[in-house]
Formats: C-alpha cells, structure tokens, sequence
C-alpha cells in the first residue's frame, strides 16, 4: 500500500484555476477605480455644457431662475458653508468631549468604583460590568451614524423645530438689531438644520478622536502623572496636543460629511435661495437644491444641476483628501514617538 | 565564593539613625484637596465632559422614543400590507415601499457584495508597495466620504437618462455605490487578520493562492467580511439621497402583472418618509413616523447583527 505525502504540487488545472482567480481579483480592483473615475468623468460631462454657457459667473450669480435661464449657486455655496461651519463648531465640541470621556474610561472607573463599594469588583459576572458598560457607551454614540439621514429629518421637522422656535423668536425679539439674530423662525432655517447635523456628523469625530487619544503611548500620560500633573492638566497639556493631529483629521472628515449631507438639510433648511446672516432666516445648500430640483426638472436644466453637482463634489473630494491625508500623517506621527 | 556586600556605599553605619530624605516635606500639601484651584478644576472639567457626553446622547434616545411613540400607534398588519393612502383617505400602509427598500439593496448587495470582497482579496495578497492596490485604497477612501446625493446624481446620468426612465435598477445601482467602499475596507482588514501562520501553511502544504483564499483566508475572515457587508446593507437600507431621482416613487406594488418589474418607478421607505412628512395630512404624517420606526428597527438590527459577527472574528 502506498501513502500518499500530505503535500503535492499544483496540477495543472489547479495552476489554471489560480491564475484565472487571481485575474479575477485583478480584475475587480480594477473595477472599483474605474468606477470611482467614471462618477467623476460621468458628472463632469454632464455638466460640461453648463459650464460652458454659464462659467466661472454660476458660482458668483444670485439668481435661480429656469424661466429666465439665469442660474447662480452663491447662495447655495453661502448656506451649505454656513451650515456645515455651525454643525462642526458643535459637533467637535461635543464629539471631542465624548472622545475624551470614552478615552479616559471615566464610566467604567465609576462602576469600577461603584462595584468596590459592594464589594463585588471580582465577581465573576458584576465584575465585567464596567468593561460592558464602557462598550455599551460606544456603541451608543455610533448608534446616532445608523439613524438614517431621513429620520433625522423627520425628527428635526417635529421635535427640534418646536422646541427651539420660542426661544429663538425671544431672541429674535430682544437682540433683533443684531444681525445673527435678524429675523424670527417661522418653520425651517439654518439654526434647526445647523443642530441637526451637528448630531450627525458627532460620532464621525467622537471615533476618530478616540482613537487618536488611546493611541497616545500610555507613557506619556505616566510622565504627566508622575511629574504631579492632575487628570485635566494631562488631557490638556500633554494628551490633546499630542493627539492633536488626529482629532483634527477627524474634524476635517465630518466636515467633508457635513457638506454632502442631503436629506436633513434638504427637510429643514427651508430651501429659500437667499443669503443672509441671521441664524434663523430659511436657506439652501447644495445638495438641498440638487435633492429638490432633480426630480422635476427639465433636459435643460439637466446640465446646470450636473454643475452644481461638479462643484459640491469638488468641495467635498478636496475636504476628505485633506482629512484622509491628515489622518495618515498623524498615524504615522504617533508610530515615530513610540 | 565572594560574600555578597548587602550594604550600599553610603548607607550609614551601623547602629547610627538613618537620616530621613523626607525631613521637611510639608505632606499636608500633597494630599489631594478640593480647596487647590488645580483640583477643583480638574473634577470640574470632569463633570462637564460627563455633561457633554450625556447631552450627545439625549438626541438619540429622543429619536428612539418618539419613533415608538408616534410610529408604534399607527404600527399594524395593515401597515405591511396595504399601499399607501391617497391625500385625505384614511388607513392604508407602506408594503409596497418595504418590498421596494428590500429589493433595491439586494440589487445593491448583488452588484457590491462580488466586487467588493473579490477586491479585497487582491488588496489583502498585494505587497504594500502595489500600485493598484494603493489606488483601489485611495477609490474606497474616496467614495467612504462621497455624498449620497452624488451617487444618484451619476446613476441618474448613467442609467435614468439612458433608458429613459427612473426605475429600481437605477436605485440600486446608487445604492451599490455607498456599499461598496464599507465592503471593501472592512474585507480587507478582516482578511488581514487572519494569522500569518495559518497562510503559511497552506501554502507550505502546496497549496496555490487560490486555495489559499478559498479555504483558508476566506472562511477564517468570513465573520469580519459579512460584517463590513451588514454594515454596508444597514446604510443602504437608511439613504434616501441616491433615491430621490433614480428610483423617485410609486404608489403601487413593484409588480408588472403577476412579475416584478424592475424597470418602473419603486416606491422605498425612506423616500415614503421624506414625501409623506411634508404633506399637510395628518394621517399621511402618521404613517411616515411609522415608516419610520419600521426603517430604523430595520437598520439597527442589521447594523447590530453586523457588531455581534466581527465580535466573534475578534475573540477567535
């Protein structure tokens, strides 16, 4: 009887098959540049035509009027830039906190802390209690990137709007003179639509500033506290800067987010084709007017839509550049000071 | 055997009392006190990051409960089965808009789910410094951050304008687009993950790539792999964006006779949602607030299925 080795040569259909798959894989790689490639070569034919007529004057020009064929996208540029900056202001300031707080691990510190007082830190259930309560915070605040865009919308139309409508035309009536504050808030505009994004684009910064402070070489923070330094002088005069880097990609990121965003906006900015300071003035941004104008609008206007397309894909692809390659950078940073 | 000198040079004589390099420490001032502005500042900011982070999390248990609130009354059988109501009418449902959702991110799946998982299996076998490779990265990373409304605005050029018409390939064909990008990154770092050895052997034993990938890196990483895909259906299940145009709406089944046609305008939740909450009718608001509550449960349970799965890869 003769055995068999465990090992053998390919044969030759095996050899056959291999490069036939491994072709296929190629193949698909490639696929997915082409793909990426062809959206943009796709949209900015479209649009060429548009750009042709229209120029460098459709970024400037204050009118949307298909009846006269003027078309001017200032005030949608004005609004999505207004909006998006808004949303980020309180997006990072709250997603930074909530970075910090799940990076200091201060919930499972206080169950932690809560257990000992029991006694029960080293039971065998209660005792894995922190570490679950600290996951279930996580997964929480990624939770808020799974609601979808239009639900959000719907919420804002009837929740948010409501709730901040008295305090806004308070506002409205005591500091009226000042500009922010210029007109009152009947129903959609930039303040609801700023808040509501805000919520949107906090998980995108909550996890990737966490990840840029736990990826803070722990001896750093050891100096700090060694040095005699208390919790929050670490977090600000060592832990921040050094995760600096990394919190900013993460801002850079959910702002490329914030100006893409469709549905929301499109549902509660008010798509009024206006500029104007105040907060609580209806407006449009871009993507809002491609959400309302594509469905119904003529051939003609086809090719307008694709360059206002071209240009909110332009604003968005340099943003997340910028962010990607912040982020890499940090990264790489962080791996040098190990 | 030498004996071990236990004394340091400079420690004193015996019987001399040890001088104490503490004399003089006022200990009092190291401990911890709530009276040091340093201390009092550090718990304060404690407290308010603590604030923050609960106040980030109100929006999403408001959303929660008033979804069960105002969704969960008008939640029925009829709901599932029924089509829309006409303005004014009374009842109705959204079965034709969930059959519509259900069938567009199959297509979607059907188009990425391939594409995806098979590009990252080049990626995971290409050395680092693989031109293609990097390119397909630089792809994912650029569509990861693609607005939505842009993949219908290129499947509205490519497939709308051509075949004349808005129908429910065009939806998927948006939709596949923002699954892709979470299919492809999440494949490749779950492929990565698998041992170095576990490759090697397979290879040691003869094997060729292929079926090192067929029987070796694949079902080792299929955990992590079906993750990234649920992670991609749960976002194609919510967008509405790449929608609007591409497949817009219907008030009837996606059915042409006793067959589904897929080249007719489909109805879908999230555009039911979007239509439905700025109409005037009390009834029809009701039912986008339900639509809601069936999107949302539809979604968190994909996107936790997906958390539970790459759960598992990790504790392997």
């Amino acid at each position: 009887m003769t055995t068999q080795p465990i090992t053998q040569p390919p044969t030759r259909s095996q050899r056959f098959n291999d490069r036939l798959f491994r072709g296929l894989c190629r193949g698909f790689a490639w696929l997915v540049v082409l793909l990426v490639s062809f959206i943009v070569l796709r949209i900015a034919v479209a649009a060429a035509p548009a750009v042709r007529q229209y120029g460098f004057g459709f970024l400037s020009g204050t009118t949307w009027d298909p009846n006269q064929s003027r078309f001017g996208i200032l005030p949608e540029i004005w609004g999505t830039l207004l909006t998006s900056l808004l949303a980020l202001v309180l997006g990072t300031l709250f997603g930074v906190a909530a970075a910090v707080f799940l990076s200091e691990a201060y919930l499972s510190q206080f169950a932690f802390g809560a257990l000992k007082g029991m006694n029960l830190h080293l039971h065998p259930v209660f005792g894995r209690l922190p570490d679950q309560l600290e996951n279930l915070l996580k997964n929480l605040i990624e939770l808020l990137a799974a609601i979808p865009s239009v639900v959000y919308g719907l919420w804002g139309l009837f929740v948010v709007i409501p709730l901040i409508r008295p305090g806004c035309n308070w506002l409205h009536l005591k500091m009226g003179w000042m500009p922010l504050f210029g007109t009152d808030l009947s129903g959609p505009g930039v303040l609801p639509a700023a808040l509501v994004l805000s919520i949107m684009i906090l998980p995108t910064i909550t996890a990737i500033s966490r990840d840029a402070l736990t990826s803070v070489p722990p001896r750093l923070r050891m100096a700090a506290y060694g040095l005699g330094a208390t919790r929050w002088e670490t977090i600000l005069a060592v832990i921040l800067p050094t995760a600096s880097r990394g919190v900013f990609g993460g801002v850079v990121l959910a702002f490329g987010r914030a100006l893409g965003e469709t549905m929301a906006l499109a549902m509660l900015v008010g798509n009024a084709n206006k500029i104007s300071v105040s907060l609580f003035s209806p407006a449009n941004t871009l993507a809002a007017l491609l959400a309302n104008s594509f469905p119904e609008a003529p051939p003609k206007e086809v090719a307008v839509l694709m360059y206002a397309a071209l240009v909110l894909l332009a604003i968005t692809l340099v943003v997340n550049m910028a962010g990607s390659l912040i982020l890499q950078r940090a990264s790489a940073g962080m791996q040098g000071g190990k | 055997m030498p004996e071990l000198d236990t004394t340091a040079p400079n420690a004193p004589a015996f019987g001399e009392p040890e001088p104490n390099p503490l004399e003089g420490v006022d200990f009092g001032k190291l401990e911890k006190s709530l009276q040091r502005p340093r201390t009092l500042f550090s718990l304060i900011m404690s407290l308010v990051v603590t604030g923050m982070t609960v106040l980030a999390l109100i929006p999403l248990f408001s959303v929660l409960l008033m979804l069960f609130w105002k969704g969960g009354r008008k939640l029925s059988v009829a709901a599932f089965t029924q089509l829309p109501p006409a303005p004014l009418e009374q009842g109705g449902g959204f079965g034709n808009a969930i059959a519509g959702t259900l069938i567009m991110v199959l297509l979607a799946a059907l188009l990425s789910v391939p594409t995806g998982i098979l590009s990252a299996v080049f990626l995971a076998a290409a050395s680092p410094e693989n031109r293609l490779a990097n390119a397909v990265r630089f792809a994912a990373k650029v569509l990861t951050g693609f607005p939505s409304i842009l993949a219908g605005v290129f499947a509205y050029g490519t497939v709308v304008l051509i075949t004349g018409g808005y129908s429910a390939i065009a939806g998927g064909l948006a939709l596949s687009i923002l699954m892709l990008p979470t299919i492809v990154l999440t494949a490749e770092d779950a492929l990565r993950m698998v041992p170095e050895k576990m490759k090697e052997a397979a290879i040691g034993m003869g094997a060729t790539q292929t079926q090192t990938a067929w029987m070796v890196l694949l079902p080792t990483a299929l955990p992590g792999i079906l993750t990234g895909v649920m992670l991609g259906v749960a976002r194609a299940a919510g967008e509405t964006a790449p929608l609007l145009f591409t497949a817009l709406f219907s008030n009837y089944w996606p059915m042409r006779g006793a067959h589904l046609a897929l080249m007719q305008p489909t109805a879908s939740l999230a555009v039911l949602i979007y239509n439905f909450a700025s109409m005037p009718f009390e009834n029809q608001v009701e039912m986008a607030w339900a639509a809601a509550l069936v999107l949302v449960l539809l979604v968190l349970v994909v996107n936790l299925a997906g958390q539970s799965l790459s759960r598992r890869q990790i504790q392997q």
